[in-house]
């Protein structure tokens, strides 16, 4: 059953065409990469799909909810979207241990108890359960992207899509978050990746989307796509990574 | 007929209309303060209607002296049928004149919350009141600090306008001993100080706030 069904969606910024016409279906513990150029619209895609960036026209359903309905709908369907932001997006105001608990007790009414133990078990997870009481300013730039990640888990998120989440991070920080994402997906996490990062999409993506002025150029198992990419861009691109 | 002089008796005087200045300063803060919070979140409502209601009313008090609407709450009730009580009138016009002025400052308050936080809270499934209450507003509460007890020193000094329909605050009390004793450089001297006794740790409160905002 699939767990991300996207068709057809168009999506413009005023005159500029970002989205013209994508298509693409996720089954449940798939994980699929995004990748292209800045400015393909891969980020816009992946925003798109918990209704941060509204859709012109198409169709997107995703973790059983659909897209386009009113605010409490959209509500229900962001309680079981994880997203992660590239810039963390922590509440500075909280601790690490408040930012993890405040979704799940005002949003699902869970008490303090629970959210505390879900806390303690979802930064178990990311490698930080010591860091409970401290603030994300006194965290590093990977340590306050895995409390993030660990935020948007602590809500039991169906789907978790990823924007560019260790772009800003050097390469030792970036090591250390994406060893948490492949984790995720190993436990079996249905996944959506905007990437730079080629050798951890063709290692743990499962499918990889090369995107190209808005469409879908070149889709595929990441392993067939990467040794045997069949169009000029993407032979371009994937020769241009490799730095 | 002999003038009276400038003695403790008249400073005990000053005093005392200091505390109506101070007392019409925190109606002015509490009132204006509340009604400049419904206001600011009005101006930042996703309804466009709210938005632009919230931004004449901002746009007409700061666009108008205060005493015009001190006039108007005096004379123009008074004119209606009210008998109103000076305290009442300047009370009633401090707190208008205060709620356009915190409005706009806590309006760039809000939106000087990165549009970050709106989206992370948004995409955790929270309601747009529950983003206010538990993200936005205590993040921009702390920004807000710094300029509202800044301009609270403007309100201080603002309430001598209310002077002009009578109320006998510290300005109005250093007329009346001025009459009474021609004294005016010694009596305005003394006034000016009580005003720089209340204004001066308050902008300095101000700035401390602010280092340490930005430490």
């Amino acid at each position: 059953m699939p767990e991300v069904v996207v068709e057809n969606v168009h999506k413009s910024f005023g005159a500029l065409e970002v989205l013209k016409g994508v298509s693409l279906t996720v089954g449940r513990g798939e994980v699929f990469a995004l990748i292209g150029r800045s400015g393909s619209g891969k980020s816009t895609l992946l925003r798109c799909m918990n209704g941060l960036e509204k859709i012109n026209s198409g169709r997107i359903e995703i973790a059983g909810h659909a897209l386009g309905g009113d605010a409490k709908t959209l509500r229900s369907l962001r309680a079981d979207v994880g997203i992660v932001f590239q810039s963390y997006n922590l509440f500075p105001h909280l601790t690490v241990g408040e930012n993890i608990m405040l979704a799940p007790r005002i949003v699902k009414g869970a008490t303090r108890p629970e959210t505390q133990q879900i806390a303690r078990e979802v930064l178990q997870l990311v490698g930080l359960a010591e860091k409970f009481d401290s603030y994300p300013d006194q965290l590093s730039g990977g340590q306050q992207q895995r409390v993030a990640i660990a935020r948007s888990l602590a809500m039991r998120p169906k789907v978790m899509l990823f924007d560019e989440v260790t772009s800003a991070l050097d390469p030792e920080l970036t090591e250390e978050v994406l060893m948490v994402m492949e984790q995720l997906a190993r436990d079996g996490m249905t996944m959506i990746l905007v990437t730079h990062e080629m050798s951890f999409a063709r290692r743990v993506a499962t499918q990889t989307i090369f995107m190209h002025k808005g469409t879908i150029w070149e889709a595929g198992p990441s392993r067939e796509l990467f040794a045997n990419p069949q169009t000029p861009e993407l032979r371009q691109f994937v020769k241009s990574d490799v730095k | 007929m002999t003038l009276r002089t400038f003695g403790f008796d008249e400073f005990g005087f000053l005093l005392q209309a200091l505390h109506w200045t101070l007392l019409l300063t925190v109606i002015a803060l509490i009132g204006g303060g509340l009604l400049g919070f419904a206001v600011a979140l009005a101006r930042t409502s996703s309804v466009q209607a709210i938005r632009f209601a919230a931004g004449t009313y901002i746009q007409v008090i700061q666009g108008i002296p205060v005493l015009m609407i001190l006039f108007l709450s005096y004379y123009g009730l008074s004119l209606a049928g009210f008998e109103l009580p000076p305290l009442f009138a300047a009370g009633a016009s401090m707190t208008i004149y205060t709620s356009g002025y915190l409005a706009e400052i806590w309006r760039g308050c809000i939106q000087a919350v990165p549009k970050q936080q709106w989206e992370a809270s948004e995409s955790l499934a929270m309601t747009r009141l529950q983003q206010y209450r538990y993200v936005v507003l205590p993040q921009a509460g702390r920004i807000s600090l710094p300029p509202t007890v800044g301009f609270a020193v403007q309100v201080v000094k603002n309430t001598s306008i209310t002077s002009i329909i009578g109320f006998v605050e510290l300005a109005r009390a250093g007329q009346l001993i001025n009459n009474a004793t021609f004294q005016p450089f010694r009596v305005f001297i003394a006034v000016a100080v009580l005003y720089f006794v209340v204004c001066y740790p308050l902008s300095q409160l101000s700035r401390w706030l602010e280092r340490r905002l930005h430490a």
